[in-house]
């Protein structure tokens, strides 16, 4: 039958209607516009010319597409021909519409054309693409295949976000549908909707594990796309799926896919990479469910033996996986023989994969970096830069302190080779992250930074020469060390700057100035007037820029310190005193003031003194009297800057003197003089820009003085100091023993010179190779990786400031911690009794750890404990008043497993209860944290009005007391504790319980969370426990009560807003019944119910409102949802959908 | 995800560009000279792959491509993609181009730009591989195809034939494999009360 259609189809065009010019693919329409405008382009020559043609061209289309007159037919054609103007990097914007309008109206083949230009048009966020949303949902409902997938092709590559519910349920639908196709491009389309807006497709994770098992293999294959991402985020929700992961993976490997899905005779090689990696993400750090994985990983290996480009792809694929997941000897040696492969094939293809692997294993298995030593070393030189550099990295990875020099000289080969900008700055923080880390002698340390920074150029990261000052200021444990690392720095720059005419970058020569601004006078036969002369040079060059200019001039300020007197300092003084450049002349005139006052100044600028702390009056208080007097004079009070603005705005007559102030204070600032933090700086630079009058009696000595000092204080110059200070430094080793790495024999570099007629370029490699492993694995004979990283942690960062920061902050906190927690305990006396009484008579299962579990989780309880409703009750989500809570006692006695029986029947410690006053407030069941033979941690939420309060129980199961516990919660990135997020207690006596309260509020929004902390004790040793608490969004939600009207001008204001529609179940049938749900579980306020509209209120703590309007029509509940937070919504309209599927 | 795909000729010139993720239109040509720029100066004799540049997100982004005569074939991808596996995509998308093109050349992709667009649409959808087996590919243009130019020359025709041709379905390769019985188990939801 479909064959007699088809001959009937191909005929009817030659029958029916005139022939189109476009026929046959391959010929060319000789009469198209198209083709007459791209031989037109062909045949320019110039940029400027095709310019011409193509505004040309716009223009005529332009009015081509607004003419009434145009056919869809003749738009189709304007289509394309604005498709190649885009392509070309024209705006025609002008025909987005009609694009649009294209798709909405045309026939099939217009409407592709469409549909096509509007996504290579269009973007998500564009406003034009709301008008796309009605045709996509008629085209999803049309009878016609290809309608459908033209559709569902464009919704997965461009659809609004905030649409998605529209189209939402018809796609669902689809997946239902008879034809693969249009089941497998559904898919597609919800992988899309997953990666934009995930809380919208919470509901329908079942439908994926359909899709997954789906009878056509292109629909599952699909469906992998969404299993991928999911997994990535959180691989332990899927590990129940990776059996059928296997499974499938085993069947695809095995050959039971039809011949197909063949690709040059491997069977559905595409498909199995996929699987591999979902495999690898399930498997990592899981040995339990590795091990179901290690059989077919094996098979894959052995299948994929035929010498093909996508056989290496499996393979490779596999050598990952492999080395992601929890190793097995076997697996490990069989994939490093393949990773051995790799690198020695010919094909540059392999080979750089090969690199690519060993540079993720090396750390793991560095043996195999030895194993291949010749070809890393061939690697180095390859003609190819790619192969190159990721030779670099596996290198990068190797250094130790012995081989440092080498490698380090490879790196600064290949970046003086100029590369694209960015590998460049990348490489060179790599080189400086290693000379730090193990330089073997001053030296080579300073002379490596020079090349770094003339390489890096002024491109590179601000932390690196940062980092490197800060080295230099702060210093090491020895002092003689210290001094002579300086030295060689001010003797290798001044060597630097002796050059003429050679250009240094900006950064490169803040450097070396700042340099011999505050270590010149270590080389104490370098006389200052030459280091004078040199600075002074530099700044008459033009390439200084005027923020260098500053560096400069401080570093004179600091040299003319500690000369008597120096002729280019008067020089300096007299050139720059009628500057026209502000900055200058401010810096000449501070320099004349100083030098006219030694001792001041001496005072002021003392010798190595960058480290320490400046004490700064912040309070300004020695500028009291000045003001007082000042007042009393009549001056006016002074107004910060904001307030001086508003004024100006008000009375807009007034002279402006904002050009002059504006444009001063940023000199200002750019020059470095305000560190922002020195308050005198501050008000300075607001003055200038906010009054000039005011700069004028403003401008003394003192004041600017105080703005200098800045600039070699710690803050100015070494901002991002604090940021880096955290990161954790080695030891230092006592001795540092300069060896170079060349003198070092290897013996593993031996073994493998056996054979002795190498030819000499050979032998250069072998003792490249020598050099370059040194140090390297096991075959050296003693392991050095570890001690040698130890041994040569040459320079180590003193963190001054961090420590005193640390400290106070630490004092901090114990200061909160007595004032807080103190009254704290004194309120909520622990029940010891209760405890008592309870010892005996309950049994739990241990490690109940969340709130959602609880439900879950085996609760045996003896039957005295249940005469006690208000110690027993169940964590039910209905309970919102203490009245609820006792009308619901339902209590079942679950049957524990035998083995939960015995285990905790061994475990007779007692279980906390809520002290009497909080017992009253809606709360969750005590449930155990976790416990160790010491201690036992149970934890109860309650529910509180304004806040979420976490009661956290001690218990101490051991006959003696336990001293200095401690109980730390972690920061966690969703939640606040309010208060402090410590508690100590000081001592919890033999068997009995103690329990501290920690307010909790949500910070930021998600549907579940993970609030960690440990709690550490001193009972024979120390001892740390951690846990983890589970939070959810629905702990933080409390019902909001307002009026309508209320809620209606409330309504009005909110602008984030989330629609969905959902199925209502027979059993909730009326909209009271679905909102007494809402209200009992979600713990939303029923504002008011009209007629078949519902409208409730409710605010996530501490005071964020959401408003839900509901209405119900056959069947469905329409939801929509407001709130200032655009998060709220997504998360409650899941919770919602979570809730109505239950109930 | 497949960042974007590009094909340029030896000059430069785009003659196909696709881009999966977000770039402002500056931000596109950019790209597209940017990597033309990395491309064109690689000789023939080394590996197919080079990280991407600074516009398309630097070193987590990969180039992937091939040159044939006067054509490159690019495709910019993030990490999530196999190097190799891409590359034989390429070749897939190039074979395919061969087959609904006769003998395709630079001259088929500029003027049925809309065609190769749609020959795309079939292999990657919204950045993700959709399809990879060429025969497949090229049922799904034909039928395509046929339909959309007997919809096109029907104009004029009876109602009939017209309604005919619309539901008409697509042909479809059986290929119902028996997967075997994956026993997904639906994981052990709380039971809520």
């Amino acid at each position: 039958m479909s064959d007699v259609v088809e001959r009937t189809l191909s005929a009817l065009p030659a029958l029916l209607g005139p022939q189109h010019p476009a026929a046959g693919p391959g010929r060319l329409p000789a009469t198209s516009r198209l083709g007459s405008l791209i031989r037109s382009i062909t045949a320019l020559t110039s940029k400027h010319e095709e310019e011409k043609l193509i505004q040309q061209e716009i223009a005529s289309l332009k009015a081509m597409v607004s003419a009434p007159t145009t056919t869809l037919r003749l738009m189709k054609e304007c289509m394309v021909r604005l498709i190649y103007c885009e392509m070309l990097g024209y705006e025609s914007s002008f025909g987005y519409i009609h694009a649009i309008k294209l798709a909405q109206q045309g026939n099939l083949l217009e409407k592709r054309v469409g549909y096509l230009a509007v996504s290579l048009f269009l973007h998500e966020n564009h406003e034009l693409l709301l008008l796309l949303v009605n045709t996509v949902v008629k085209d999803l409902q049309s009878t016609n295949l290809v309608e459908v997938c033209m559709a569902l092709t464009v919704v997965s590559q461009i659809f609004p976000r905030e649409m998605i519910p529209a189209v939402l349920p018809l796609i669902e639908d689809k997946l239902q549908h008879s034809k693969e196709i249009i089941r497998r491009k559904a898919v597609q389309a919800l992988y899309k909707f997953y990666l934009i807006a995930p809380n919208q497709v919470q509901h329908i994770h079942d439908k994926f594990r359909k899709a997954l098992c789906d009878r056509d293999v292109g629909v599952m294959a699909a469906s992998l796309h969404i299993y991928l991402e999911m997994i990535k985020e959180n691989s332990s929700g899927y590990k129940d799926l990776t059996e059928s992961f296997v499974m499938i993976l085993k069947q695809v490997v095995g050959g039971k896919l039809p011949i197909d899905f063949n690709y040059h005779s491997v069977p559905a090689p595409w498909l199995q990479i996929q699987l591999l990696r979902i495999l690898g993400l399930l498997g990592k750090d899981d040995p339990r469910t590795s091990e179901l994985m290690y059989d077919v990983l094996d098979e894959s290996l052995r299948r994929a033996e035929i010498n093909h480009n996508i056989t290496y792809a499996i393979l490779f694929e596999c050598v990952q996986t492999i080395y992601t997941i929890h190793p097995k000897s076997e697996l490990l040696e069989k994939a490093a023989k393949c990773i051995g492969k790799f690198v020695l094939s010919p094909k540059i293809n392999l080979k750089y994969l090969g690199l690519k692997a060993l540079t993720c294993v090396i750390q793991q298995d560095p043996n195999l970096a030895l194993q291949h030593q010749m070809t890393i070393i061939e690697c180095l030189d390859h003609p190819d830069p790619i192969i190159k550099k990721e030779t670099l990295e596996i290198l990068y990875r190797i250094t130790n302190g012995q081989n440092v020099t080498v490698i380090v000289q490879k790196m600064l080969d290949y970046l003086r080779e100029g590369k694209e900008e960015y590998a460049v700055v990348t490489l060179a923080g790599k080189v400086a992250e290693l000379a730090e880390k193990y330089a073997p002698d001053n030296g080579w340390f300073i002379q490596t930074m020079n090349a770094v920074f003339s390489v890096g150029g002024d491109a590179l990261h601000p932390d690196i020469p940062n980092n490197f000052l800060r080295l230099l200021a702060e210093g090491f444990d020895d002092r003689k060390e210290d001094e002579q690392l300086r030295t060689y720095a001010v003797r290798s720059y001044l060597t630097l700057l002796e050059e003429e005419n050679t250009f240094y970058p900006q950064k490169f020569l803040q450097v070396m100035i700042w340099v011999l601004g505050e270590y010149s006078s270590l080389a104490t036969d370098v006389d200052p007037e030459i280091i004078l002369t040199r600075l002074h040079s530099l700044l008459k060059k033009t390439f200084v820029t005027s923020d260098t200019k500053a560096w400069i001039m401080a570093a004179v300020t600091k040299i003319a310190s500690r000369t008597s007197c120096s002729k280019t300092i008067d020089k300096l003084i007299k050139e720059f005193s009628s500057s026209l450049d502000t900055c200058m002349r401010q810096h000449a005139f501070e320099l004349k003031h100083l030098c006219e006052d030694k001792v001041l100044m001496k005072n002021l600028l003392p010798f190595d003194a960058s480290c320490n702390d400046v004490v700064v009056d912040a309070s300004l208080s020695f500028l009291d009297g000045f003001v007082v007097e000042g007042l009393s004079h009549g001056a006016a009070p002074y107004k910060p800057h904001h307030q001086r603005q508003e004024e100006k705005l008000s009375q807009e007559k007034a002279l402006n003197f904002e050009p002059y102030g504006l444009s001063f204070a940023s000199s200002v600032s750019s020059s470095g003089i305000t560190g922002r933090q020195s308050p005198t700086g501050l008000s300075f630079g607001s003055d200038t820009s906010g009054n000039s009058a005011e700069t004028g009696h403003k401008e003394t000595n003192t004041l600017k003085l105080e703005g200098i000092r800045k600039l070699w204080g710690k803050e100015g110059y070494l901002p991002k100091k604090e940021s880096k200070a955290g990161k954790p430094d080695e030891p230092q080793a006592a001795s540092c023993d300069n060896l170079l790495a060349g003198r070092v024999t290897d013996p593993s570099a031996s073994q493998s010179d056996q054979v002795s007629s190498f030819s000499e370029e050979e032998k250069e490699k072998q003792q490249l190779a020598s050099t370059l492993f040194v140090g390297l694995g096991s075959n050296a004979g003693v392991s050095l990786m570890g001690k040698m990283d130890v041994a040569t942690q040459k320079f180590k960062r003193k963190s001054k400031i961090n420590e005193t920061q640390n400290s106070e902050e630490a004092s901090d906190i114990q200061n909160s911690d007595a004032s807080t927690f103190g009254p704290l305990l004194d309120t909520v006396p622990v029940n010891k009794e209760d405890c008592e009484g309870n010892k005996h008579t309950r049994l739990r299962k241990p490690s109940l750890c969340s709130s959602d579990t609880v439900e879950d989780n085996l609760a045996f309880e003896t039957p005295q404990s249940l005469k006690k409703p208000g110690l027993n009750d169940r964590l039910s989500d209905s309970r919102l008043s203490p009245l609820s809570l006792f009308a619901d006692s339902n209590i079942e006695i679950f049957q524990p497993s035998s083995s939960a029986l015995c285990e905790s029947a061994n475990k007779t410690s007692s279980v906390p209860s809520l002290p009497k006053e909080l017992e009253e407030l809606p709360h969750s069941e005590v449930v155990e944290l976790c416990q160790s033979d010491a201690l036992a941690l149970y934890l109860c939420k309650v529910w509180k009005d304004d806040s979420l309060l976490l009661a956290v129980f001690a218990s101490n199961k051991k006959g003696s007391a336990l001293n200095a516990v401690n109980l730390v919660f972690e920061k966690a990135e969703h939640f606040q504790i309010l208060e402090s997020p410590a508690h100590q207690f000081s001592v919890i006596e033999a068997q009995s319980v103690e329990h501290c309260q920690k307010y909790v509020w949500m910070d930021k929004i998600c549907t579940q969370g993970i609030l960690p902390g440990s709690i550490s004790y001193q009972s024979e040793m120390e001892s740390c426990l951690e846990f983890s608490v589970t939070l959810s969004l629905l702990d933080f939600i409390r019902p909001m009560e307002m009026t309508t009207e209320d809620f209606g001008k409330l309504w009005l204001s909110l602008s984030n807003d989330v629609k969905q529609n959902i199925k209502m179940l027979p059993s909730q049938d009326s909209l009271s019944a679905a909102l007494s749900t809402l209200q009992q579980k979600l713990k939303l306020h029923i504002v008011d119910i009209i007629g078949n509209e519902g409208i409730l209120a409710c605010q996530l703590l501490p005071s964020v409102p959401c408003l839900l309007h509901c209405r119900t029509y056959s069947g469905m509940l329409a939801l929509w949802f407001r709130s200032p937070c655009s998060a709220l919504p997504d998360g409650l309209l899941y919770q919602c959908q979570k809730v109505m599927e239950e109930s | 995800m497949i960042k974007a795909i590009l094909i340029f000729n030896n000059h430069g010139k785009p003659r196909l560009s696709k881009f999966y993720q977000r770039y402002s239109e500056d931000t596109q040509q950019q790209i597209i000279r940017e990597t033309f720029h990395l491309v064109s100066k690689r000789d023939e004799n080394v590996c197919n792959f080079l990280e991407g540049g600074l516009l398309i997100g630097g070193s987590d982004n990969k180039l992937i491509y091939r040159h044939y005569a006067t054509l490159y074939f690019v495709f910019c991808v993030d990490s999530s993609e196999s190097e190799l596996g891409i590359l034989d995509l390429i070749q897939v998308f190039v074979e395919t181009l061969d087959k609904c093109f006769e003998n395709v050349c630079e001259l088929d992709l500029i003027f049925h730009v809309d065609k190769v667009h749609n020959i795309l649409a079939e292999m990657v959808m919204g950045g993700m591989v959709l399809e990879t087996n060429m025969n497949e590919i090229v049922t799904q243009i034909d039928a395509q195809n046929k339909l959309e130019k007997s919809e096109a020359g029907l104009a004029g025709a009876p109602a009939r034939a017209v309604s005919a041709v619309k539901n008409m379905n697509l042909p479809e390769i059986p290929r119902n494999i028996n997967i075997g019985d994956i026993s997904i188990k639906v994981p052990n939801l709380p039971t809520f009360k």
